[in-house]
This record gives structure tokens, C-alpha cells and sequence, in this order.
């Protein structure tokens, strides 16, 4: 009872006004890179200019003329999209070989797994650009690629582990006695049932690929820098140039915006999978 | 043709022996019943011959043929599973042509053969429906199905009536008792329910703790039971127990008497009694009788409509040339 009074009360006028003052607190810093990004850098530091200023597209002429914007661009689509399939590749099978026929060990690599993602990463970052330069693979798309692909590894597993889960063990046990082989139990049973899963985790690995930056900003200089690299190469020294920033980080986080945005729904059923039954 | 052996097939999880060394053949074509309560190793049993479940030591030959180290894929049986265990993504007409598929047979005869069997199983209408938007029964039918396209050299049923109601259940079980007929195909057929076993094999096989206690025909299973674990678990309602003095006098340490074999008269019986609960069937009346000395409930079937009522008193007379007699250690005498 005292729930449906509170909910009816606070449901119809605390809920929506609290929703929206959180998704507003949380929009704000994207709304107000958006909006610098069409200042000069000189209207961009004064406060007075926050909201009155005029518009300019001067950052965004200068990025791609000077900064060859689409080149960063185009590494940051390769690097990614080559790094999610490959977690994919291997995640998928040692994920169906984890969730179908499990081993004694099979916990202990899971968090084995989780636990490289809690070293903290400059503790090898020294071995790392040491041994990236001496086998000739910095500033390469395929360094960039390996590193992303292994960092996200550990999540794609976990993740495809949980969705793999919930499919009946019987089902594969069926394609079995079907006359299946192991290849054949992927790609005709398991993909096309875990397919929301799996798009999921994807698009989740695209993602975490896209943002990523200590490692992409430290094994690139040029060749294969992706868009975080460009951000952080408009961190002049002599201050920052708070309009060219933006417009550089806007642009970089454009298009991740857009695609986080048509696939909502699918990220949210994604990550809150096996939570909500 | 599927003629299955069992070789001192064992099977331990860690330091658990679930199915110590086991020996058994099932001819080809029969219809092999495995039953026994729940935990008793039936189930590990058959997944061991479907090849789903590694065996720790022995051998298991189809046909001659030693199978235990071929995947399940290539032993040419096909299962039925109590879940149906259908692929949700796939029509029923894909779902029971996906065996066909995997054999790399030509789209042509997988669609004669699907149709075919749709047809025996009354699934026509459904072929192009998703597993989903059919009841349990067309679910079932839809796993018999992708078994039988494939002409397997033996079938086997994991519990396939469980998940089914009791009416369907029936109907069920005489539609897989007429494909055997029909078929003549081996076929292992794995349940708890007893009346299932009876009803459906050739050949019995009770578990007991990864044991066989015994093997035969239903008839011989219910005529002659080896021990008081079968002579409990076949039959309904069980058999009657009992130790002691009435044991004693027939040179037995324990006597069992079906409730069919013991007959209700007038007075001068050999045990008396009171009637507890009557159930009435109408073909038939279940008395549970208290207070004969015996056992705390003695129950007694007296064919047709019997008018007794809770607290009369009732005289009985077994027949004597059916009581069984066991051992102190449980094994039949004569």
C-alpha cells in the first residue's frame, strides 16, 4: 500500500523532474563542448560568452585542413572494428567452450581473466613501448588492434559466458546427437540464438574501443593514431585551445554518440542481462 | 539394425561412482525400458550410450562396433529429451529437417522426408511454425519427429512424457508404442514412472543406485521379482510387505502379497482387519486395511464397487501360491 501511495505522488511529479535533472547534469558537459566547439578560442575561455557568442566554423575548417581529421578518423574505424572482431572470434568460442563444457578450472581463468583488467596499465607501460618499438610494431595499425582486442577480451568473454549461459544445455546436447560437429554447434545453434547477445557485446567492445586512449595515444604517433590522439595532440603547452578542442572532440565522439544512441535499447537490454529476468 | 552392449561400462563424478561396472545388451529392435527412482543413474546411462556423457572405464559396441570414443554426432542414434530440447530460432519444417541438413542430403529428399513424417505425426499444419507457438504435446511430436527422419539404428527417450499432462501422457505413450511396432527399431526409453515401463517395454531394466537389480520382460519383473527393491517399485498400488510370525510360518523372512492377490470374504480369513481409506475407482476399490498384525496398512483391491466404509471390519484371504518370499538379505526364495 504505502508503495502504490509513494509511487502515485512521486511517480507522477518527483520521478520525471529527478530523471531530468540527472540526464541534464550528465548532458551538460557534451551540450557545452558542443556549443565551444562554435566559439573562437579567445570567445571560448570567457564566461560571458557561454551562451551569447557568435557561431563560428572555423575550428572545424581548421581540423580538416590541418589536422587531416578524416585520417584519424579512418584509423579509429579500422582499429576498432578490426579489434571487435577479433575479441569476437576468439571470445566467442572460449566463451561456448566455458559455458558448455565447463572444467574444474573454468572459474579460475574467468577471474583470472577480470583480474588483468584491475593491473593498473602504466605499471607496463615501459615494457610496452620497449617491446613494441624493438619488435618494429609501434605506431601500427596491427599494435593497435592486438592491444585493443586483448584489453577488451576479458569483457567480451565474461559477457558472451553469461549470454551462453542461458541457453538450455539440451538444445546443444540436441545438435549433437543431430550430427553437428563443434563448428557446426557455433554457427547453426549457438550464434543465431545468443544473436542479441552477442551484437550486444560488440557493439559494447566497439565502444570501449573507440574511447580507449592511454594505450592509442602512447603506441601511436601518426601512422596509426586514432582519434583520441588527435584530442590530445590539440593539448597545446602553452595552454589549451579550448574552441579547437572541442570542435576536434566533438567530431571524435560524434559519430560513437550516434550509434550509442540508435542502438539504446539493445546496449541497455545488453548490459543489464541476466539481472532482469 | 542397432544391437547395444554394455561392457563393465562404469562412470564416477571425482571420487563419486555413480554406475559401478555394468553389463547389459539390448537387442536389436527391442524396446528397452530403464526405470528406477530418481538419482539411480538412468539417465547417466543413457547419456553415456548416446555418447553426451564420457564413460570412466568399460566399453559400448552398436552393432558390434566399439563406440566409446565416437562423438554422439557419429554413432547414428537419436534422442529425445524430456525438455524437447527443439531449436527455438528454427521452423518445425527446418527443425526436423535439421538432422537431414547436417548429413549434407539434397534439399529435395529432406522436404519428401519431412513430409513424411510430419504426416505420421499429424504436424502438417505446423510446419511453419516456430517451436514457440505450439503446446507441449506438437513440441514433443515435433522431437519425435527429428528423430525419426533419420532412420537412427536406435532411438533413445530421456523422460520424454515428464513434462506432458497425464491425459496426453497416455496418448503419447501408446503413439511411441505403436512407431515401435511400426518401426521395429531399438529404442531405450528412460523413465521413473513404472506404469510407463510396464506398459511400453519388451525388456525391463530396474536401476537402483547405478545397479541393475533385474532384467525382463514386464511380466516376468512382476511375477518374479528378484528382491524387495523390485518387488516394491513394479506394481501399483505396491505390494504388501510384511516380517515375522506370518513370514516365519511360509520359511521366509519377509513375505510380499500384490493387493490383487489378496481376496476380500465374508468371515474366516487368514488375516483380519479394519478398513481404513476406500478408494473407490469404480473398476476397482483400493481398501487400506489397519489393524491386521501385519503391517501398519495392508492394501487390498477388490475388483468392481465395494460399499465398505472407513472403520469396518474386514476379513482376508491371500492367495497363497502368490505370496513371494525374500531372504534377510532381500533375494527372492524359489
Amino acid at each position: 500500500m504505502a508503495i502504490v501511495a509513494q509511487s502515485s505522488r512521486f511517480g507522477t511529479y518527483g520521478r520525471p523532474v529527478l530523471a531530468w535533472a540527472i540526464g541534464l547534469l550528465f548532458f551538460f558537459p557534451i551540450f557545452w563542448m558542443v556549443l565551444t566547439s562554435f566559439k573562437t578560442d579567445a570567445d571560448a575561455v570567457k564566461p560571458e560568452f557561454l551562451f551569447t557568442f557568435t557561431p563560428t566554423l572555423e575550428n572545424y575548417l581548421n581540423m580538416t585542413a590541418n589536422y587531416d581529421y578524416w585520417r584519424f578518423a579512418t584509423n579509429s574505424v579500422i582499429t576498432s572494428v578490426f579489434a571487435t572482431l577479433f575479441s569476437l572470434v576468439v571470445g566467442i568460442p572460449a566463451a561456448y567452450a566455458m559455458a558448455f563444457n565447463p572444467s574444474r578450472a573454468t572459474k579460475d581463468v574467468l577471474m583470472w581473466m577480470l583480474s588483468t583488467k584491475m593491473l593498473p596499465a602504466a605499471a607496463v607501460l615501459y615494457p610496452m613501448t620497449f617491446l613494441t618499438k624493438s619488435l618494429g610494431l609501434f605506431d601500427t595499425h596491427f599494435l593497435v588492434v592486438l592491444v585493443l582486442c586483448l584489453i577488451n577480451l576479458p569483457i567480451v568473454v565474461w559477457m558472451l559466458f553469461t549470454y551462453f549461459k542461458e541457453i538450455p544445455k539440451d538444445i546443444i546436447e540436441a545438435g549433437k546427437m543431430d550430427g553437428v560437429n563443434t563448428w557446426g554447434e557455433i554457427r547453426e545453434i549457438l550464434i543465431p540464438l545468443a544473436w542479441g547477445g552477442i551484437a550486444s557485446t560488440a557493439l559494447l567492445a566497439f565502444i570501449f574501443c573507440w574511447n580507449e586512449a592511454y594505450w592509442t595515444v602512447r603506441l601511436t604517433t601518426t601512422d596509426a593514431a586514432t582519434l583520441s590522439k588527435l584530442i590530445e595532440g590539440n593539448r597545446a603547452p602553452e595552454g589549451l585551445f579550448f574552441g579547437r578542442l572541442s570542435a576536434v572532440s566533438t567530431a571524435a565522439v560524434g559519430p560513437i554518440v550516434v550509434l550509442g544512441w540508435f542502438c539504446q535499447k539493445q546496449l541497455v537490454k545488453g548490459l543489464t542481462f541476466g539481472a532482469v529476468k | 539394425m542397432g544391437r547395444i552392449v554394455l561392457d563393465n561400462v562404469t562412470k564416477s563424478f571425482g571420487e563419486t561412482q555413480v554406475i559401478p561396472p555394468l553389463n547389459l545388451t539390448i537387442e536389436d529392435g527391442e524396446f528397452a525400458v530403464f526405470v528406477g527412482p530418481s538419482g539411480c543413474g538412468k539417465s547417466t546411462l543413457l547419456r553415456m550410450i548416446a555418447g553426451l556423457e564420457d564413460l570412466t572405464s568399460g566399453n559400448i559396441a552398436i552393432d558390434d562396433k566399439v563406440v566409446t570414443e565416437v562423438p554422439p554426432s557419429k554413432r547414428g542414434l537419436a534422442m529425445v529429451f524430456q525438455s524437447y530440447a527443439l531449436y527455438p530460432h528454427m521452423t518445425v519444417r527446418k527443425n526436423i529437417g535439421f538432422p537431414l541438413r547436417m548429413e549434407k542430403m539434397s534439399q529435395a529428399e529432406i522436404d519428401k522426408r519431412v513430409e513424411t513424417a510430419a504426416k505420421s505425426l499429424n504436424l502438417t499444419d505446423y510446419l511453419d511454425r516456430k517451436p514457440g507457438q505450439l503446446s507441449g504435446g506438437q513440441r514433443q511430436r515435433v522431437a519425435i519427429g527429428r528423430a525419426i527422419v533419420r532412420d537412427p539404428s536406435a532411438f533413445l527417450f530421456d523422460e520424454p512424457l515428464s513434462n506432458l499432462d497425464a491425459a496426453l501422457r497416455v496418448g503419447m505413450r501408446l503413439e511411441i508404442s505403436e512407431m515401435h511396432e511400426r518401426m521395429q527399431t531399438t529404442m531405450i526409453y528412460v523413465t521413473h514412472d513404472q506404469v510407463e515401463a510396464m506398459t511400453m517395454a519388451d525388456k525391463i531394466v530396474v536401476l537402483q543406485a547405478g545397479v541393475i537389480e533385474q532384467v525382463g520382460t514386464p511380466l516376468d519383473l512382476y511375477n518374479k521379482p528378484q528382491n524387495l527393491f523390485v518387488a516394491g517399485f513394479i506394481g501399483s498400488p505396491r505390494m504388501n510387505f510384511t516380517e515375522g510370525e506370518e513370514a516365519r510360518k511360509r520359511g521366509a523372512h519377509t513375505i510380499g502379497i500384490r493387493p490383487e492377490h489378496i481376496d476380500v470374504v465374508a468371515s474366516g480369513g487368514v488375516w483380519n482387519g479394519k478398513v481404513g481409506v476406500a478408494e473407490h475407482l469404480g473398476s476397482d476399490t483400493f481398501l487400506h486395511v489397519h489393524d491386521t498384525g501385519l503391517a501398519e496398512t495392508i492394501t487390498v483391491r477388490a475388483p468392481g464397487e465395494v460399499t465398505m466404509k472407513y472403520g469396518d471390519r474386514i476379513s482376508l484371504a491371500p492367495r497363497e501360491d502368490l505370496i513371494h518370499r525374500f531372504d534377510a538379505q532381500g533375494l527372492r526364495i524359489g
